[in-house]
């Protein structure tokens, strides 16, 4: 479970988080909306530990443990890992090298990489020269390899081709457990109950909830979490009247 | 003969341009003179193993050839190749004519007091041939191996890659694991004619008092290809290098890759010269160089003096713990229809590499020693995948020392 209290954050000096509560329980989906520059892609590198995200007050625990003052890779040991929206590339480490890295080279990097359509990618250095879609997919790659339990997505879909989309949709819908169905002696329903993965998805376009059934959406508007319903509700108010109108029905 | 001797004698005081001035008579300790041996494996296991750590294979699997000089003296010369000769110059000199018109012949022998003293006090050095149209089938190896404390060891190589022939040449340069004082003054010669394809590897693995003074030059014919890659992790005290290369014939090729690190203590001044003097010839300069402590500076040098050359200078630096990096890179064209560029860039590890790893799940140290690795980590296209892989590993073993 992922539980967020009271959280404020400050980044160059600007408070960007005002005041943040969210609750992820064990198998839990969310989708985070809010227009650009709102604090999403903030609140996720709060999550995963950046330090240039000043806590100035509120906590956050993860499986019980106050990870308010936990470094990067703690959090990440802890099961925690992240889609980003812009990794940085490195030069002379080659995507093959860094999936291994992921998976503490307990993994099979080739045959994630054949279901990732990204065999040919692994002699690259990681994400130099990659294109918008490509690097999307290098991320699901190496999350793949890192099999965290709290998976923050910042844009998995943007810039990626209608193909590719799918792809990257039941990708995310394995990591997050959501591809379920009965088997002779568990209902769906049980097996769903029985799931511990948890996801925080950023979207824009919406066509993740296409291939995501997410438990439930919130969105983000100066610095605080306005509004929480149904994700598909949600997106269809934004489409239909902007931000700005769905935040004031939410007050 | 007699010139070079008037020549060198007249140059003996004179200091080179760049670089700390040297006192040579204050590494005047005698090199003994160690007994030629038939077999490498009868090698003491101390030499074995600093010798293995600079890239030489004493068992020589997969080597076609092998030179090992310790001190002054070749102890052993030998070629398993019909299409390789591998001669120590000495004996070269004195029993091959033909050896006398690539003696010299690249670098002026009045170049610096260093060339002079190389003339004057050869010890011993290399010639090492492949025949016309041979294609030598393993890495020949060079091992220059320095053992007595406070000496200077002086060497003259010659490495002629007949019209259509290749081979590839793994060098180790060594101190041996007690030794931490010593002059290395090293003289080569490449003769790379046409459509013949010659690659130089150079892992130095010197110690912290060493002073190194390579001079170098290379001439490549038409159709040719140089590849000359240099590697030193280990502490030096000094090295000062320039190696330049001509490239003579219509669609010559020179590429030059150096890893570098510069320990605390470490001034290390190395550079790459090439003259794009023929048409569609192309040059490449790539070094990356780390500092932790140490002063590096990394010179780049390109000269098109005809038009359809093309060239690209690369100096990556990366400062980790202190120490001081200049990346001084060159460009000249003297003529209309050069494409030249260069690129150079001096920095810290990027904070944003390393918390991305972190976030995979790596320490910081870890992440930190994946970016230098990757730093460290240059595509060399041409260079057989075992001689990549010594490089490779040269890059490993230092790694403590680096972080
Ligand atoms: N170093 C910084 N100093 C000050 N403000 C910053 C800094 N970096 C980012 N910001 C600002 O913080 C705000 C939140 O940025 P963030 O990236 O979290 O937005 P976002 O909701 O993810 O937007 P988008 O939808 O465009 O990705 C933005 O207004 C951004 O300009
Ligand atoms: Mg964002």
């Amino acid at each position: 479970m992922l539980v967020i209290e009271d959280l404020k954050v400050r980044l160059g000096g600007k408070e960007i988080l005002k005041h943040i509560d969210l609750v992820i329980e064990p198998g839990e989906t969310h989708i985070l909306f809010g227009p650009n520059g709102s604090g999403k892609t903030s609140l996720l590198m709060t999550i995963m530990g950046y330090p240039q995200y000043e806590v100035v007050c509120g906590k956050i625990f993860f499986k019980d443990k106050d990870i308010t003052d936990m470094s990067i890779n703690e959090r990440a040991e802890l099961g925690i890992g992240m889609s980003y929206q812009r990794p940085p590339s490195i030069q002379g480490l080659k995507t093959r090298q860094m999936v291994h890295l992921c998976g503490r080279n307990g993994v099979d990097v080739d045959s994630l990489a054949s279901r990732m359509n990204f065999t040919d990618f692994l002699d690259r250095d990681i994400n130099v020269g990659f294109s918008g879609g490509e690097i999307k997919r290098s991320e699901l790659l190496q999350l793949m390899a890192q099999d965290p339990d709290l998976l923050l997505f910042d844009e998995p879909e943007s810039g990626v081709d209608l193909e590719n989309i799918a792809l990257i949709g039941n990708t995310i819908n394995q990591l997050l457990e959501r591809d379920v169905k009965g088997t002779a002696d568990k209902s769906k329903k049980e097996i769903m109950k029985l799931r511990t993965k948890m996801g925080l998805i950023i979207t824009h376009t919406g066509f993740i909830l296409d291939y995501v059934t997410a438990d439930k959406g919130q969105v983000l508007f100066d610095g605080i979490l306005a509004c929480r319903s149904n994700p598909n509700a949600i997106f269809k108010q934004i489409k239909e009247e902007g931000y700005e109108e769905c935040v004031r029905c939410a007050s | 003969m007699r010139e070079l001797d008037k020549k060198a004698a007249e140059a003996i005081e004179k200091k080179a341009p760049l670089g700390p001035d040297i006192n040579i008579d204050a590494y005047a300790e005698k090199p003994p003179i160690h007994n030629k041996v038939d077999d490498l494996s009868t090698l003491p296991d101390d030499d074995k193993d600093v010798m293995l750590q600079a890239g030489v294979d004493v068992n020589e699997a997969e080597r076609s050839g092998s030179y090992i000089q310790k001190d002054s003296s070749a102890v052993f010369s030998f070629s398993h190749d019909d299409g390789l000769e591998v001669i120590p110059i000495r004996e070269a000199l004195e029993k091959l004519d033909w050896v006398h018109d690539y003696y010299w012949k690249l670098i002026a022998v009045d170049t610096d007091k260093y060339t002079a003293r190389a003339h004057l006090d050869l010890q011993d050095g290399y010639v090492i041939r492949a025949l016309p149209g041979c294609k030598i089938s393993f890495p020949v190896q060079t091992c220059l191996y320095l053992e007595r404390e406070g000496s200077t060891q002086i060497v003259h190589n010659i490495v002629i890659a007949e019209e259509g022939s290749e081979v590839h040449i793994i060098s180790g340069c060594a101190a041996a694991a007690h030794a931490t004082k010593g002059l290395h003054i090293g003289i080569s010669e490449f003769f790379v004619k046409k459509n013949a394809k010659l690659s130089f590897t150079m892992i130095h693995h010197w110690a912290e008092d060493m002073i190194v003074r390579p001079r170098s030059a290379t001439i490549v014919e038409e159709g040719g290809l140089f590849l000359n890659n240099y590697v030193s992790m280990r502490p030096i005290k000094s090295i000062q290098a320039y190696p330049t290369t001509y490239l003579e014939g219509k669609n010559a090729v020179a590429r030059f890759y150096s890893l570098l690190v510069g320990s605390p203590g470490s001034e290390i001044d190395m550079g790459g010269r090439v003259y794009l003097r023929s048409e569609e010839t192309r040059a490449e300069i790539i070094s990356r160089a780390i500092t932790n402590g140490g002063n590096i500076i990394a010179r780049g040098d390109l000269i098109g003096e005809v038009p359809g050359v093309k060239g690209h200078l690369e100096c990556h630096g990366l400062i980790l713990n202190g120490g001081f990096m200049h990346a001084i890179p060159e460009l000249s064209g003297k003529i209309d229809g050069v494409e030249m560029s260069h690129e150079a860039a001096v920095g810290k590890i990027a904070q944003d590499e390393i918390l991305y790893l972190m976030s995979r799940g790596l320490t910081e140290d870890e992440a930190t020693a994946t970016i230098v690795r990757g730093f460290l980590n240059v595509d060399i296209p041409g260079l057989p995948s075992k001689l990549k892989a010594e490089i490779d590993r040269a890059v490993q073993l230092s790694q403590k020392d680096v972080m």
